[in-house]
């Protein structure tokens, strides 16, 4: 069979769902940053476990500490709503509940995310 | 995301249940699981920053939870799960360069994933009570 494809469609090479590899890539982006704030965020975690909620807030009012923070919800919650988007798309094959478990995923990522960001802010402002 | 005719009732390739389970295979999947157990173990993060943002009780109520027995247990899961999601990645991040699908390659690069996240999660949790 000859190619259905238009000349411009096979420049742009987006494919069908229009947005080539971008889901790919940002997956990649956010990994390469995660094991750098993902090891960070271990790290402050280990240094702050059995600590007092006095230690916690003042670590959290370091501005190097919040702002890092910050970055590690960002790239994590980004990171992972990709990945659960791919494994959604991979095991849920019914349109209306494949549609109804991405909308959840994006709900699910953004409390997690403002919630947390809205945490780390107030801590960084002073608690 | 595809939109391919679901009721067309196509034959489908076998799936997981057909193949005998190996080490690269077993890896791929427990890297899945990991990321997919990592998702809904955000909860737990939210949970003690916003309990943070809280004030002194409520934080205290969260830290107790989480210092208890049960509660170290599955921080000792999630410290696993967040290693070993670390270093399947950076596994990918090496096939993502072209490298690392030989025969032997791949087995050794298996092994490592599993061995070297069992071992950081538990030298990182020594040095954990270490530092207490």
């Amino acid at each position: 069979m000859s190619d259905m494809r238009t000349p411009l469609a096979k420049v742009r090479g987006l494919g069908s769902a229009k947005d080539g590899t971008d889901h790919f890539w940002r997956q990649r982006v956010t990994a390469v940053a995660n094991v750098f704030l993902i090891s960070f965020f271990v790290i402050l975690v280990i240094s702050l476990q059995g600590s007092s909620y006095q230690d916690v807030v003042a670590a959290m009012g370091n501005p190097l500490v919040a702002i890092l923070m910050l970055l590690v919800i960002l790239s994590g919650v980004y990171h992972m709503k990709l990945g659960m988007q791919v494994i959604i798309e991979d095991y849920i094959h019914s349109e209306g509940k494949k549609v109804l478990a991405l909308l959840g995923n994006t709900f699910f990522c953004a409390l997690i995310g403002l919630g947390t960001l809205f945490a780390v802010l107030k801590l960084g402002f002073g608690g | 995301m595809s939109n391919a005719d679901q009721q067309g009732n196509r034959p489908l390739s076998p799936h997981l249940q057909i193949y005998k389970p190996i080490l690269t295979m077993v890896m791929s999947i427990l890297h899945r699981i990991t990321g997919a157990a990592l998702y809904f173990g955000t909860v737990l993060l939210a949970w003690w920053l916003i309990a943070a943002a809280a004030g002194p009780q409520y934080f205290d109520f969260v830290n107790g939870i989480y210092g208890s027995f049960l509660g170290r247990l599955i921080l000792f899961g999630f410290t696993w799960a967040l290693v070993h999601h670390m270093l399947g990645g950076i596994r990918h991040f090496i096939w993502d360069m072209g490298a690392g699908f030989g025969r032997e390659a791949r087995e050794w690069l298996a092994k490592a994933t599993i061995i070297g996240s069992v071992s950081l999660t538990i030298l990182l949790w020594i040095i954990g009570y270490m530092v207490r």
